[in-house]
This record gives structure tokens, sequence and C-alpha cells, in this order.
């Protein structure tokens, strides 16, 4: 099936100019903190890049396989507490913990993907709200990992690339986030031509018609989220260790798994590019706005956010990359 | 523990489900017409307690008179939510219906916030205050004609759906949008009145909670969560499921808070749903 698929020329081939486009877009990327030296623009490119991998560890879960999760913050939260745990209290490199975090994440997706992805449509959602919910006031209770009050990473001046903390600059933060952004979209772009991925969007465009066809539809999905979950608990690790706080009531907040659905969906859910374009317009969004209006433009972001989302929604369900992707088509049809 | 303390329980337990109940019903009677579930439903419970409460702060109208207001305004929000925006989003997947309820909840819940402040407010001095003892039990007063206005509520919602021609046109375009039409049902008003009623409902719940509850722009994500609960144990779309469920709820958050550690009252009902949706998807009282 894959071969003829391949044969078949599903993805033609871009034009050239797209293929321009990414070579430059790639060099900015890579020389971006020597043209913008500001320690502000390296802050506001390092959340463009943290929320485009937590947004396309969304979009694998629900723009691949069609389930609307509202608790990804749950394995944000892990990959935050296994790093900083494992340091904090064990002296073991956030390296290690990036990867326990990893494994925590796909095993806590199993916990909850197992009984709950057998529901359809709103019944998951609203689950993985619950869960989400729940997770959050037990880490906020629980006195071993500090509770209410969160845990704070120990301060480390030495060899910074094995403790993972940058004091001086935020340089490195940027290459280390830009690398964990290059590997997620590498491994969701594999992952989308993969045989696991075909199964995937078949399964949520017609869950009958693929079940019929004999494709395992519980194990595919949990195996969807799992994947999800570890993608997500990255980008909690690296956000432990830029902070270098952690707070239960901003980790695991209803908040965070909003965001990433929000940014995928204005993007184009189901897409590759979708959640890097969606972080790519609320980060900065948020940012500005917080400037411009002060303190109290933290809500006036959130009113913008809401709005925009909403005439998404309403106008252009399939996000506005579907408006760009609709040009190319139309440019590479006329000979 | 003592009999008085669970009976205390019991009681409290059963009058706050009753508000849960009322705030499901709008969103179970949304869903089983159009298959949409409102995730802005809390929001619109905050906007109902803050109109409540600015008619006490500016015009010195207390909740008990302003209730009738509150409750036209906010059904008058439901019917322009639905010609502005869910008219428009049933045409779109259930990812965008999701996402597109969510935006006009965070939407309003800001602007609750940019325009209000995240303070806590409340009522101060309302008509009703004060409290009833009976034997060695105490019930507030407010709660209580709260719990009296919700059920009075729901005799009059159950009355109007199953005793007049315009309640079994809604039945009929829950049950088959297409058959209903057919038959002369105007189905698009039948939306509109569906989102008339539920926020109705809400108006006055929110209206009622604003006599004793504190009122912040926050306050309607629990008890949106809760409805969600409820709507899911009752069976999506069924009226008297939404109540039952609410009772329910009201009443294992209540016990659960008083024999388990009280932080964790909402995770047993989170449970609960859980356990639900597992094993009874149909919900407790649906019926298929």
């Amino acid at each position: 099936m894959l071969k003829s698929a391949l044969a078949e020329n599903l993805w033609p081939r871009p034009p050239l100019w797209v293929g321009a486009f990414g070579a430059a877009a790639l060099a900015l990327l890579l020389a971006y903190p020597f043209i913008f030296t500001t320690p502000f623009a390296h802050h506001l490119m390092i959340l463009i890049l943290l929320y485009a991998l937590m947004a396309q560890s969304w979009n694998v879960v629900a723009g691949l396989s069609g389930q609307i999760s509202l608790g990804q913050a749950i394995f944000f939260g892990i990959g935050a507490y296994s790093s900083t745990v494992l340091f904090a209290k064990y002296g073991i490199t956030p390296w290690a913990g990036l990867m326990v975090g990893m494994l925590l994440s796909a095993l806590a997706a199993v916990a909850i993907g197992v009984p709950t992805l057998r529901l359809r449509g709103h019944y998951f959602a609203i689950a993985t709200l619950l869960i989400g919910s729940s997770v959050q006031i037990v880490f906020q209770r629980w006195d071993w990992v500090g509770a209410a009050s969160g845990l704070y990473v120990p301060i480390e001046r030495a060899s910074p690339w094995f403790y993972l903390q940058f004091h001086t600059s935020k340089v490195p933060y940027y290459y280390l986030a830009l690398g964990a952004v290059a590997a997620g979209y590498f491994a969701v772009w594999k992952l989308r031509r993969s045989r696991l991925g075909f199964r995937l969007q078949a399964m949520r465009d017609d869950p009958d018609a693929a079940a019929s066809l004999g494709i395992a539809i519980a194990r595919h999905k949990v195996l969807a989220f799992m994947i999800s979950a570890a993608m997500m608990s990255v980008a909690g690790t690296f956000y432990a260790q830029y902070v270098l706080v952690l707070d239960p009531e901003r980790l695991f907040s209803a908040e965070i798994s909003i965001i990433v659905l929000l940014m995928t969906v204005l993007g184009g859910s189901g897409t590759l590019w979708g959640p890097a374009l969606g972080a790519a317009i609320l980060v900065p969004l948020s940012e500005y706005s917080r400037i411009w209006f002060g303190g109290t433009g933290r809500t006036i972001d959130l009113i913008l956010y809401g709005i925009l989302i909403l005439l998404v929604c309403m106008w252009r369900p399939s996000g506005i990359l579907s408006l760009l992707e609709e040009r190319i088509r139309r440019r590479a049809e006329i000979p | 523990m003592s009999r008085e303390l669970i009976l205390q329980a019991i009681i409290s337990g059963l009058l706050m489900g009753l508000i849960y109940a009322l705030v499901a019903v709008g969103l179970t009677l949304i869903f089983g017409l159009m298959e949409i579930v409102n995730f802005a439903h809390g929001e619109f419970l905050m906007l109902a307690m803050f109109t409540a409460f600015w008619f006490w702060a500016l015009a010195g109208l207390d909740p008990v008179v302003s209730l009738p207001f509150v409750v036209v305004l906010l059904a008058l929000a439901g019917i322009l939510a639905h010609f502005g925006i869910i008219r428009r989003l049933l045409k779109a997947p259930m990812l965008a219906q999701v996402c597109g309820t969510f935006g006009l909840g965070i939407a309003l819940r800001a602007a609750a916030q940019f325009l209000w402040t995240p303070d806590f407010r409340t009522v101060t001095n309302p008509a009703i205050a004060g409290r009833v003892q009976i034997g060695s039990i105490f019930i507030g007063q407010p709660q209580l004609i709260t719990g009296g206005v919700c059920l009075l509520s729901f005799a009059a919602l159950w009355w109007f759906v199953t005793r007049t021609e315009t309640g079994l046109g809604l039945q009929a375009t829950a049950q088959d949008r297409q058959a209903a039409a057919v038959m002369g049902i105007p189905t698009e008003r039948m939306f509109a009145l569906g989102w008339a009623i539920g926020l109705g409902c809400v108006g006055i719940a929110g209206t009622m909670l604003s006599t004793f509850y504190y009122i912040f722009p926050d306050v309607g994500t629990n008890f949106a969560l809760l409805a969600f609960v409820a709507v899911a144990l009752g069976g999506f779309g069924s009226i008297a499921g939404s109540l039952l469920a609410g009772l329910l709820i009201g009443l294992v958050e209540s016990l659960g808070g008083l024999l388990l550690d009280p932080s964790y009252k909402t995770l047993i009902v989170f449970a609960l749903y859980l356990a639900v949706v597992i094993f009874r998807p149909q919900g407790l009282f649906g019926r298929f």
C-alpha cells in the first residue's frame, strides 16, 4: 500500500520557490541569535519554538489520529517534574531526566489512553480535560514534589551542557529548542509517511472503514497518544531547565492544554507546518500585547486569541495554512 | 462521625446539586438539539453572575428582583450566539466546533478579567440571607431558596418541553432534524430557542448563585466541568437525566469532601465520570 502510494506521487514535488523559501527560512533560523541580539528577541523565539513543539505534539494525537485531547499539560508537567526531581533529589543530569520523562509520559499515555481512547468524540475530550485537572490537583497536594509551592531547579554553574543550565546567555537555549523542534518535526514528517501514519489518518477520516480494513484502532490510537505524550514531555523538561522553577498551577494548567490546541487549529490541524505557523502567530501576539498594554495586557492577548480562533473556526476551519497551500497548488497547476 | 453531620452534608450537597443540574440542563438541551458541546457554558454562567452583581451594585436591584432581567438578557445572548456564531460552526468539523466554543469562552473570560479585574466580589446584604434551623441541621436561606427556584425551573422546563406544541417541536428537532423540518417545524428557530432556554437556565442559576457565592471571572470553570460530568452521567440530551445527575454529583461531592479530604472532592466526581463513560457510555439514566 505504502509503495504504491509513493509511486502514485501522493506528494507532488513542491515548486522550486517553496524549496528556496524553506532553505532561506532554515538559514534565517540558524543565524537568528546573531541577527537579533537582544535577550528579548531570543526569549521570543525560544517560546515560539517551544510552543511549536507542544502544538505539534497535540497535532499528532488530534490532527493525525483524530482524538481531541484536552489534557496535554499532563505530559508537559511530567516532563518538567521528571528531570527536576531526578536532578534536585539525586543529582542526575537532566539529559537522563529527559529520557525518563519521555518514558513516564508514554506510560501515562497508556494508562490514560487504554480506557479512554475507546470513547468517541466529546467523551474523550471531556475525559482528558477532567484527568488533566485531576493530575493538577494531585501534584498540588503531593508533598514529596513540593506540593502547591512547586520545586526549584538547583543552580549549577559548572559544565552547563551537562546540567542544561545556561546563566549568561539564552543562545544555547535557543539552539537546544531549535534542535528539539527539528527532531520533533522530522519525526512527525517521517511518521506521516509511514505505515503507522497512513493508518492513523485513515482512522481519523473514517474509523469504521479503517476498522473493516483490519486496522487495530485502539492500539494505534494509544500508540499515537504515546508519541504525542513523549514529545510534550521533551517540551516540559526544556521548559523546566529554561525557567528553573516548577509551579504546578502553571505546568498542569488547562490553559496550556488549550493553547496548544488553539495554535494547531489556527495554523492548520493535521498539517505538518500548521502548528509552527500557529505558534509563530500567537506567541508574538501574546508577548507584544503584554509589552504594549502593560500588566493588563495579559488578558488582552487572551481576548485576541479567543476572537481569532473563533473567527478561524467559523470561516476557515482547516486553518490559515490551507490558504497558503491553496495558493501554491493553484500556482503549480498553471503551466 | 455524627448523624447530624452526615445529614447536613447530604442536604447541602443536594442543594448545590440542583444548581449543577440547572447549569447542566442547558448544556444537555443544546447538545441534544444540535450535537454541539458548548465549551463556553461556564463563561455564560460567569456573565450571568456578573450581570446580577452589576444590577445590584449600580442599580441597587437585589438578585431576587433582577432575576427576570438577567434571564432575558442571557436568553438574548443565547439567540445572538446561535445566529452569530453557532449557525456557522454547525457546518464545520467537530474539532472546529470544540475550538470555536472554547475560543468564545476564553475571549469572554479574558474580557471579564480585563473589564472587571480578577477580584472576588460578593453581593452584600442580599434580600435573602440568614439560615433556617431544622432540628440540629442548619440550612442557609439563600441555598434553600435557590434550590426551590431550581426545582421550579425544572418543573417549568419539563412542562414546556412535554406539554406545549413548541416544546414538542423542540423534541422532534432533537430526534430527527430533517424529519422535523419535513413536518413543518422551523428547525432553525428551534435551535435558537434551545440556546435561549439553555442560557436562560444558566441565567437563573447564575443569579441565584450570586446571592451566596463569590463572583469572579474564573468562577464558571469549575461549574462547567461539573456540568460536563452531569451531562455525561445523565445521558447527553436528557432533561430528567441531568437533574438526577446534578443531584448525584452534589451528593458525591459533599459526602466525599466530608468522608475523605475536602481537597479531593472534585477528584471523586471526575472519577465518577470516567467510570460512567467507560462502563456505561449511554449515561446512568440514558434510554438506549
